[in-house]
């Protein structure tokens, strides 16, 4: 009887994703592998091998950012853990609120602060130092990364942190460990699972960004994003190479998330968030 | 070409600037009240427009974004609302911002309009590409009023397809209290100047970025041949070094808030944001430019014909055609709506350069052949992915081994644990 019901009502998200998840990525793979005309080839694949180093930019740039956010959002999942469950409920709520608005104002702003004449040059002009390049840089691209995609590093990492029972950090302590020890081999094994999901949440969205790159890398520094929304908006209409490019970061993200599971695999697979 | 957006953003920058302590007071003295302006629509012949009455028709009308004089202001006409007074006709009415947008949209099927506004060379793409209606300008008496040197141009050799709306050049915007080169001396190698390195901008197309190298160049702004292109392309590459950032409508609020030097820019545009920052000035370089023309089209997916050309025939009523030169601030090629413009406009030496520099010395796009257009799109991708920056290329491949090898030895060490807890 559980069985049927829970079917039931599973089942407007499952033709939702069998509508709206599973035939584009069909058509994607269909246009990725014909031409104008609609027969196969294998054209649109190897033309994308021209664009290698805008691909090993983008996941370069997204490899920083994804390795900052863990480096700013570790320890701080790890104090919010501790803290009393007030003061971690407003905290959480900091954390969150750049996200109430809307993603492009927020990147906006960025330009206003990095720019040439902008808050932080003239804020440096005062103590006469500058004005230094800051607004279109790669630089600026990973600041906007890191800015826009940490909140999603932070929450599973937390989440997986407040459900640590306290005992087990207090056992070790009981059999010997010192602090290093406590973090190294209790903590940062059971925090993992998070750990493992937020870079997910932050590399997957990072790496096929384009207005982040537009709007904070001046143009100059195209990502695979803006080789892909060129393709299908801007002058070069080629909706098949769009697809095929697309097609490729697909299988990209695919391995890199595979190695991810590799290092997730453990008894406690049930934890796991997201994967 | 979003002049109202526009008009927020240098507002909004004003204040930025009040806020970081620089002067913005000569910024703010320039926003002082337009004067009063009154217009009327008087059309020759109501009983035209009267044909399709109560039949309770919809237009689907697909422009350019703040391309439309919409009555915002005081005593100024609302296109649309005029039309549906006069003909019973809706207009449901949508925009874009790019002609490859628009182009998209109506390759991708699924749409349907019955009036675009492309620019040029996409007109001329899609009359190649079967995608436009042929114009029955019986229907068009208005067409009467078009200035003899937009007829027949060259995207559309013998008119048959669409009917000029507004035109303009593109020259160059700068700072002139920053930069101490005579107006009359700019030209194009400005934007090559590495005095300026880091406070210049461009424009974020291909198109219109490889027209800038090809004036340069001397060549042709419609060269199909790949060596020219390709010198355009080493120009561009060329110019990377000193451009500050590639972008489109952003150069607005950038030379506003004096983020940039110099940038080249559409002249309608120029002149909304001098109105408000008085250090800025625009030249239109002697030695040649891009003359562009936006003209009203009927895409092959059109409902209703007639309608369609009714309303093509409003745009070119001269009270309609003046209502929308004077709001969106770009060039009209409507006589009857040329003589009602006020002295300063049209001796601005802007809006409207002499016949003769116009005929020697600007070019409109026309449509590239197919394989130009791959070619300059490729030359392009390059240009803008090439960087000194860029991390070696093993750095991805090693990454990956390195993952590979951490995950084996994983593997490995997990593999010896299970082991040893078994016995």
């Amino acid at each position: 009887m559980k069985g049927i019901s829970s079917k039931a009502a599973a089942a407007p998200y499952l033709i939702w994703m069998a509508v709206f998840i599973v035939v584009p990525l069909i058509m994607v793979a269909y246009f990725a592998f014909t031409d104008e005309s609609g027969a196969f080839t294998l054209d649109n694949l190897a033309n994308v091998a021209q664009y290698s180093n805008i691909f090993i930019r983008s996941i370069w740039l997204a490899a920083i950012s994804t390795v900052i956010c863990l480096v700013i959002a570790y320890p701080l999942s790890y104090m919010l853990s501790g803290m009393k469950a007030h003061t971690q409920s407003t905290m959480l709520m900091i954390v969150m609120l750049p996200m109430w608005m809307n993603f492009l104002l927020r990147t906006y702003a960025w330009m206003a602060i990095l720019g040439n004449n902008g808050l932080l040059n003239t804020l440096l002009g005062f103590f006469g130092l500058g004005p230094y390049k800051l607004l279109n840089t790669q630089g600026a691209v990973v600041l906007g990364m890191v800015y826009n995609y940490i909140p999603f590093m932070i929450l599973p990492i937390y989440s997986v942190m407040v459900k640590i029972d306290k005992s087990v950090i207090e056992a070790a302590r009981d059999l010997g460990c010192n602090s290093v020890n406590v973090l190294f081999r209790v903590i940062l094994p059971l925090s993992f699972p998070g750990v493992a999901s937020g870079i997910t949440m932050v590399f997957v969205p990072a790496i096929s960004t384009f207005i982040i790159s537009r709007m904070l890398g001046g143009g100059g520094n195209l990502l695979v994003g803006d080789l892909i929304e060129m393709q299908f908006l801007g002058n070069s209409y080629n909706p098949n190479l769009g697809a095929a490019i697309s097609f490729v970061l697909m299988v990209i993200l695919l391995l890199i998330m595979t190695i991810m599971n590799q290092f997730g695999e453990d008894d406690t697979e049930n934890d796991r968030v997201l994967m | 070409m979003t002049d109202k957006f526009k008009k927020a953003f240098s507002l909004m920058t004003v204040f930025m600037l009040m806020l970081t302590g620089c002067a913005a007071s000569e910024d703010t003295a320039a926003l002082e009240e337009e004067e009063e302006e009154i217009q009327t629509l008087t059309v020759a012949d109501e009983e035209y427009y009267k044909q399709l009455q109560g039949q309770n028709i919809t237009l689907n009308v697909y422009n350019w974004g703040e391309y439309i004089a919409m009555g915002e202001d005081e005593g100024t006409l609302n296109v649309n609302e005029e039309f549906y007074n006069l003909t019973g006709i809706k207009v449901n009415y949508s925009t874009y911002a790019t002609n490859e947008e628009l182009y998209a949209k109506l390759k991708g099927g699924g749409a349907s309009y019955d009036i675009i506004i492309p620019s040029d060379y996409m007109i001329s793409r899609m009359i190649s590409e079967d995608m436009l209606c042929e114009l029955d300008f019986e229907n068009i008496p208005n067409f009467s009023y078009i200035m003899d040197n937009f007829r027949a141009p060259e995207y559309d050799t013998e008119n048959k397809y669409s009917v000029p709306y507004l035109w303009g050049t593109v020259g160059i915007i700068y700072d002139s209290t920053m930069i101490d080169i005579p107006a009359e001396d700019i030209g194009w190698d400005i934007l090559w100047n590495e005095d300026y390195a880091d406070q210049i901008l461009m424009f974020d197309n291909p198109r219109d970025a490889f027209a800038i190298a090809e004036l340069r160049l001397g060549y042709s702004l419609n060269t199909c041949d790949e060596k020219q292109l390709k010198d355009a392309a080493e120009l561009l590459k060329e110019q990377k070094s000193v451009v500050q950032a590639y972008v489109m409508d952003e150069i607005f609020d950038k030379m506003g808030a004096g983020d940039a030097l110099i940038a080249p820019y559409y002249a309608g545009d120029a002149l909304t944001i001098m109105e408000d920052n008085d250090a800025l000035n625009f030249v239109v370089p002697d030695s040649g430019t891009n003359l562009f023309v936006d003209a009203v089209c009927i895409p092959s997916c059109v409902k209703n014909k007639l309608a369609a050309e009714m309303y093509i025939n409003f745009l070119c009523e001269p009270d309609i055609a003046y209502a929308n030169t004077w709001y969106v601030g770009y060039s009209t090629p409507n006589s009857r709506a040329y003589e009602k413009l006020d002295e300063d406009i049209i001796n601005d030496g802007i809006s409207y350069p002499d016949d003769n520099y116009l005929s020697e010395n600007c070019e409109t796009y026309s449509n590239l052949t197919e394989e130009a257009n791959r070619t300059m799109q490729d030359l392009w991708t390059d240009m803008k992915s090439t960087d000194k920056t860029t991390p070696n290329k093993w750095i991805v491949p090693l990454f990956m081994a390195l993952c590979i090898a951490a995950s084996i030895a994983i593997l490995i060490a997990r593999h010896i644990k299970r082991k040893k807890d078994i016995f």
